[in-house]
């Protein structure tokens, strides 16, 4: 039977990979929410990946020491709006084909990132591995409580800081887009932008934003793949991640919450992997199946549970003011 | 004749030959601002591509899964469907081919190739057809599920692999029967050795197939009408759920036989992958360089074939890093894509031609 402690971990794990996702994901939502289709998260996670591994080298070397990773973090996130606003100009100025665009995003990312990672680093395929990355909370004396303590202790707060910020963003965006006025102009220009623009919402600038609020987002899931997990960048560093968290914005119905719920069930498909083999039964499981696991769990629950989810209603479509 | 000169002087082809110049030129100042010489690494690259029989045979050899798995995802796209997953039917297109060369043995040649191309095309074909089944009986959307069916293939075919095919001690399959190659052995040593095989022709045939399919036929009609509007087409007494289905099979059937042809005309053995190969994303650029027209897929695997064979040579010869290749075709589709641009650019050309006109 599985001790309170493994469980602990499991849930630790679990949040170690839900976090990148949730970014990722909440960043999809913004430009989708605005009409937007963002196929380029994944790129846009490479530029994030990819900056905060050269923000956080070069503050490494101006002497910042342990508080270089979060330098590292806002390098990421500009330069993931950066990506984002060549998505925007050609979609929203020069009314693009938003799914080519994306996929433009993606090539050019790998393209740009890897070009430049061997002109600083004289032609090397990685950058240098990081001395500073950010660090796990620790609360000793809560994990030390019986029964609560390997749960709340172990499992829950003993996790980085990218973590708890990605929690509270997800409130904060279900807060945002549902409670404001602002939120309820960036799904009315998804929804129905003319509509939106007879009231006398700015349909191209609340798509601006919206496509600029997803690269900083994607751009710090991407950051926290290199400063948790891999310390450097690499071609393999950021590998399939946002198209999972482009399926987790489809699977969470284009919510802030079901996003939410998608991403820990990812990350907790991912995390289970490693616990299986626990179990003595899991020998006789060949590895490839285990590996594929989190694969086919998704597509099982979206066959039997999910079904149809809804787009938002203008996704896809220049806006054409002069259209009927 | 007069019908194709005007098509030279059509729009579309002006824009598109726009946008090849300017993606060129953006990498051109790419290059140039990281200390390199274009001119010399362009040149380098055309070395590579037609300096030689054997580079301009690999280069096809590199073409023919660029038409198929374009023509697969244009196909999707033509009927209203995002196909991701081409990787997946691709790595399910080797596992077939792989699984007949290997188990199968003394079939002729005659037979044997032939069985083993459609088998491998038949495993591509149904692995896109249970996301489109996915997508019909349950609406769930088909990015989601071909997203999660490349991953499942990957891990899938290498459990295959090292369970059935294994060569032992490595980390890839036997040979595969040399009765199943696909390879065409006299043009290969007329091309020195270059790996060539019947793949290129197939992609051809599968491209006028495609379009005739497509624009001539009454199914193709029906898939044409279900990816332009599924609510008219089901209106007009079309089956959409049954051409969802068969869309995707065709698209899968496409995307199995680049693996199949990989494997039986390039490798002869398949490899277990560690991660999701190339062909999907690129097989996406090359329809979207194509338009998603079965022509402009053609040419468009024909450029990007050459610019990634060549930008090996270039990196070799010129020391530019071959990742500029890649921001040079991202340059190329997001000029043909935002044709806005484009015009925005050529303007002062196209005044004048419209005052010769009046």
């Amino acid at each position: 039977m599985i001790d309170l402690l493994t469980f602990g971990n499991l849930i630790n794990t679990t949040l170690v990979f839900s976090t990148a996702l949730i970014f990722a994901a909440l960043g999809g939502l913004f430009s989708e929410r605005s009409g937007i289709v963002n196929i380029g998260i994944e790129g846009l996670m490479v530029f994030g990946a990819f900056a905060a591994a050269v923000g956080t080298h070069y503050a490494e070397e101006a002497g910042m020491g342990a508080s270089a990773p979060w330098i590292g973090l806002l390098t990421a996130v500009v330069v993931g709006v950066l990506g984002a606003l060549i998505h925007a100009v050609a979609t929203i100025t020069f009314k693009a084909d938003q799914t080519i665009s994306g996929v433009v995003i993606n090539f050019l990312a790998t393209g740009i990132t890897l070009y430049l990672v061997k002109l600083l680093f004289d032609g090397a395929g990685e950058t240098p591995l990081l001395a500073n990355r950010l660090a796990k909370l620790s609360f000793p004396d809560i994990a030390s409580i019986p029964v609560i303590g390997p749960i709340l202790g172990t499992g829950l707060l003993n996790s980085y800081p990218t973590t708890f910020i990605a929690i509270i963003l997800v409130f904060v965006t279900y807060y945002v887009l549902y409670k404001t006025k602002f939120g309820l102009r960036m799904r009315a220009v998804g929804e129905h932008p003319s509509a939106a623009d007879t009231v006398g919402v700015n349909v191209n600038r609340m798509r601006y934003i919206g496509v600029m609020l997803s690269g900083a987002l994607a751009g710090l899931g991407g950051a926290t793949i290199t400063l948790t997990t891999t310390g450097l960048f690499s071609h393999t560093t950021i590998s399939g991640q946002g198209f999972i968290a482009i399926a987790a914005l489809i699977f969470g119905k284009w919510n802030p919450l079901g996003i939410f719920g998608a991403a820990l069930f990812f990350g907790f498909a991912q995390a289970i992997r490693n616990y299986v083999q626990l179990f003595e039964w899991s020998a006789s499981i060949p590895q490839d199946f285990i590996l594929m696991l989190p694969y086919v769990l998704t597509v099982i629950v979206l066959v039997v549970a999910v079904g149809k989810s809804r787009a938002p209603a203008a996704l896809g479509e220049a806006y054409d003011p002069g259209k009927r | 004749m007069n019908k194709f000169l005007k098509w030279f002087a059509s729009d579309s082809f002006i824009v598109s030959l726009a946008a090849i110049f300017m993606g060129l030129l953006l990498g051109a100042v790419v290059m140039f601002i990281g200390g390199y010489n274009p001119i010399t690494a362009y040149m380098a690259l055309l070395q590579s591509v037609f300096g030689s029989l054997d580079g301009f045979g690999e280069a096809l050899r590199e073409m023919a899964p660029l038409v198929l798995t374009g023509l697969a995802v244009a196909f999707a796209f033509r009927a209203g469907m995002f196909n991701i997953g081409a990787a997946g039917q691709v790595l399910m297109g080797m596992t077939g081919a792989s699984l007949i060369g290997i188990k199968v043995t003394g079939l002729p040649a005659i037979i044997h190739a032939p069985l083993a191309v459609i088998v491998g095309a038949l495993f591509g074909g149904l692995w896109a057809a249970l996301a489109g089944y996915i997508k019909a009986k349950r609406g769930v959307n088909e990015v989601i599920t071909t997203i999660m069916l490349n991953w499942i293939a990957l891990f899938l075919c290498n459990y295959i692999v090292r369970t059935f095919l294994l060569m032992p001690g490595s980390q890839r399959s036997l040979d595969v029967e040399s009765s199943s190659w696909v390879s065409i052995g006299w043009l290969s040593e007329m091309m020195g050795n270059a790996r060539v095989h019947w793949g290129i022709l197939i992609a051809i045939l599968a491209s006028i197939f495609f379009y005739y399919f497509l624009w001539k036929t009454k199914q193709g009609f029906e898939i044409r009408a279900v990816g332009s509007n599924p609510e008219a087409a089901r209106y007009a007494g079309i089956n959409v759920n049954k051409n969802i289905v068969k869309a995707m099979f065709i698209s899968g059937v496409l995307a199995g036989l680049a693996g199949a042809f990989e494997t039986l005309g390039v490798f002869h053995y398949q490899s277990i992958y560690s991660s999701l190969p190339q062909y999907g994303f690129n097989g996406i650029a090359v329809a979207l360089l194509g338009m998603t027209h079965p022509f402009g897929v053609l040419a468009g695997a024909g450029l990007f074939g050459m610019l990634t064979y060549g930008a090996s040579g270039m990196s070799f010869e010129a020391g530019v890093p071959s990742e500029i290749i890649q921001i040079v075709i991202g340059s190329i589709i997001f000029f043909i894509a935002a044709q806005g641009i484009v015009r925005f650019i050529l303007k002062p050309v196209y005044k004048r031609k419209k005052e010769k006109v009046l």
